[in-house]
């Protein structure tokens, strides 16, 4: 009967830890959130086997083992990540309008103004052609 | 011991010695670690290529311990086209890498560390013969390949390495969940025995989900186009054309060579899951704003014929989805480092800065063109084979939407792929760019175009290929 106190113990943790992870932005209690669950992983992976034939089986507790090791790593390279990201930005966070495209468009329009204010100076023709620009802006 | 233990050791343990010495060298000998362990392991694909022809599967048992405590390895033919293609995409991608991260520069050792423990990882992925051990494998990998992704250091890399290891992690839980599930009920870990695990479904739906995350499939592709488009050029042509393979490959090896008997209605699912990844993945290519976008988006579009194979299920089907594996691979690789090498001289990737590319970089216009060639299916290239033999395997068991998918997916390749190729050959407005970096070395360009050239050329030769894939079905019926 324990061994199910355990895993309804561990199912308990694994949904915290997948509420932390979809709720929260910043990237520590997304970490934290991930190591929970990885912690009620592990719970169950040691509890589940040994339910089946009463004694304990060595197999999970070595791959348990493994998997406390790849976690450790895991979580410390990405702690070093996340205050390298810090370092950049200012905030722990990823936001959506941070990732390329975005980056990319804002960095276009940039250009935009360059190269029209030279199209104006050197070939007005040229505004008037379906222009490169329109197509490259369709995106989402 | 046998003949070819030690080549299959090499294969593992060159790169990561030479990953080990490389941080250690002084920078100024770094190179010779570097050379050795970028092209060591691959020379030794040539015997295991005919041990593989020969004996079609290779194992090796580690210490005589025998499974689940020991660790088994094993290579089959599937596993030796994986491995191929991430030699020859590893050899093309290295003058790039070294131009931009130059081994005799004290800074540049952890990147050729990365880079080598990339390779071990995604070779012992390959190799591995028990569902943990893959775990580990896979785990080695998706950790090089976030540091790999960080090297840019830009805001944007880094949030996309963030991200991509953030749900990577999750991933990989959901996987060993599922492993832990198969231990409880069966005791068993070995992932070649066929009925010998009978996975019930909560841990097949468990350990697929975690795969289709590292394998970037539809819906749980977020993570790809940023990690892709921000990472360097070389290190995204290795993500690609073997990282992403690696996982769906496993993916594979637990349908077909685990799970004892998958119900019709999941291999069905998964089938509509990679249709509506090739019909998103295509759409979405056509849309970006970025060259590098597109190409990422149309990889997202491109995995999806890979998961055609489950509800297909048969040997042309195996051999088509295999050759289309090694074809996309190929070409996907000479897009990044073509498109990597148009960064460098235009300073940018935006496709609004793409007219008249074909004049002033003909080599990477060429190397676009035709490895878009191989993207579409036309004929003489590799891509058409990969699609014919799965056109015909949809023939075979009477799968009439897979057959009109399969076609249409055609049309659909060739819109995003003219786009960009329209925009740089025929555009009206061939608009002089007022600053051109120098250009890189030729060799360079070369590399991608030389990994173009071999897409198609697989496609006008390609029966060892298809024989080897043929030898070596995994339980896929007849």
């Amino acid at each position: 009967m324990t061994s199910t106190v355990f895993v309804l113990v561990a199912a308990a943790i694994f949904g915290l830890g997948v509420h932390g992870l979809l709720v929260s932005a910043h990237i520590m209690r997304k970490l934290l959130a991930l190591n929970l669950m990885l912690s009620a992983l592990f719970l169950l992976l040691i509890v589940v086997p040994a339910t089946l034939d009463g004694r304990p089986d060595p197999v999970p507790q070595a791959l348990v083992l493994t998997g406390i090791v790849i976690a450790v790593s895991t979580t410390a390279f990405a702690l070093a990540l996340m205050v390298r990201l810090f370092g950049k930005q200012g905030h722990a966070t990823i936001l959506p309008d941070i990732d390329a495209s975005l980056l990319g468009r804002r960095h276009d329009s940039h250009d935009n103004r360059h190269n029209n204010r030279h199209n104006n100076r050197h070939d007005s023709r040229r505004n008037s052609r379906r222009s490169p620009e329109t197509d490259g802006e369709q995106g989402p | 011991m046998k003949s070819y233990d030690t080549l299959l050791l090499a294969l593992v343990f060159i790169p990561l010695g030479t990953a080990l010495v490389a941080v250690m060298l002084p920078p100024a000998h770094r190179r010779w670690a570097v050379l050795l362990g970028g092209l060591g392991w691959s020379c030794v694909l040539i015997p295991l290529s005919a041990a593989v022809a020969r004996e079609q599967t290779l194992t090796l048992v580690f210490g005589g311990w025998s499974p689940p405590l020991g660790i088994g390895w094993r290579l089959d033919a599937l596993g030796l086209i994986v491995l191929w293609v991430h030699a020859l995409v590893g050899i093309a991608a290295l003058p790039g890498a070294w131009q931009r991260f130059k081994p005799e520069r004290p800074e540049s050792g952890p990147f050729w560390s990365l880079w080598l423990i990339l390779a071990t990882g995604v070779n012992l992925a390959i190799l591995a013969a028990d569902l943990f051990n893959l775990y580990v494998a896979l785990e080695l990998t998706t950790l090089a390949a976030v540091a790999l992704i960080a090297t840019d250091d830009g805001i944007a890399a880094l949030a996309a390495a963030m991200r991509y290891l953030l749900l990577a992690v999750f991933g990989s839980l959901m996987y060993v969940l599922g492993v832990g599930l198969v231990y409880a009920q069966t005791g068993s870990l070995a992932m070649h025995q066929p009925g010998l695990v009978e996975l019930n479904n909560v841990a097949l739906v468990l350990m697929l989900t975690g795969l289709m995350v590292k394998a970037a499939i539809f819906p749980l592709h977020v993570w790809l186009p940023h990690a892709y488009s921000n990472a360097p050029g070389p290190v995204a042509a290795i993500m690609s054309a073997v990282v992403g393979k690696v996982a769906l490959v496993a993916l594979w090896r637990v349908w077909f060579e685990t799970a004892a008997d998958p119900p019709a209605l999941l291999s069905n699912l998964l089938g509509l899951i990679g249709a509506a990844a090739i019909v998103y993945g295509a759409l979405a290519a056509y849309l970006q704003p970025r060259l590098k976008m597109v190409i990422a988006y149309s990889s997202i579009s491109q995995f999806g014929f890979l998961l055609l194979l489950l509800p297909l299920a048969c040997q042309q089907a195996f051999q088509g989805a295999g050759f289309h594996l090694l074809a996309h691979g190929l070409a996907k690789a000479s897009m990044f480092l073509a498109a990597a090498n148009i960064v460098t001289v235009l300073g940018s990737d935006s496709i609004r800065h793409l007219p008249g590319l074909d004049k002033r970089m003909p080599l990477e216009a060429f190397t676009l063109a035709l490895a878009g060639v191989t993207l579409i299916g036309l004929p003489p290239s590799g891509g058409f084979t990969g699609k014919w033999m799965l056109l015909s395997a949809a023939w075979q068991v009477q799968g009439w939407f897979w057959m009109v998918l399969i076609m249409l997916s055609g049309l659909m390749s060739a819109a995003y792929v003219f786009r960009v190729l329209a925009l740089t050959c025929f555009h009206p407005a061939r608009r002089a760019v007022h600053h051109l970096h120098a250009k890189p070395p030729k060799i360079t360009s070369l590399a991608a175009l030389l990994l173009a050239l071999l897409a198609v050329v697989i496609g006008l030769f390609p029966h060892p290929v298809l024989d080897l894939l043929g030898s070596g079905v995994p339980g896929a019926g007849p």
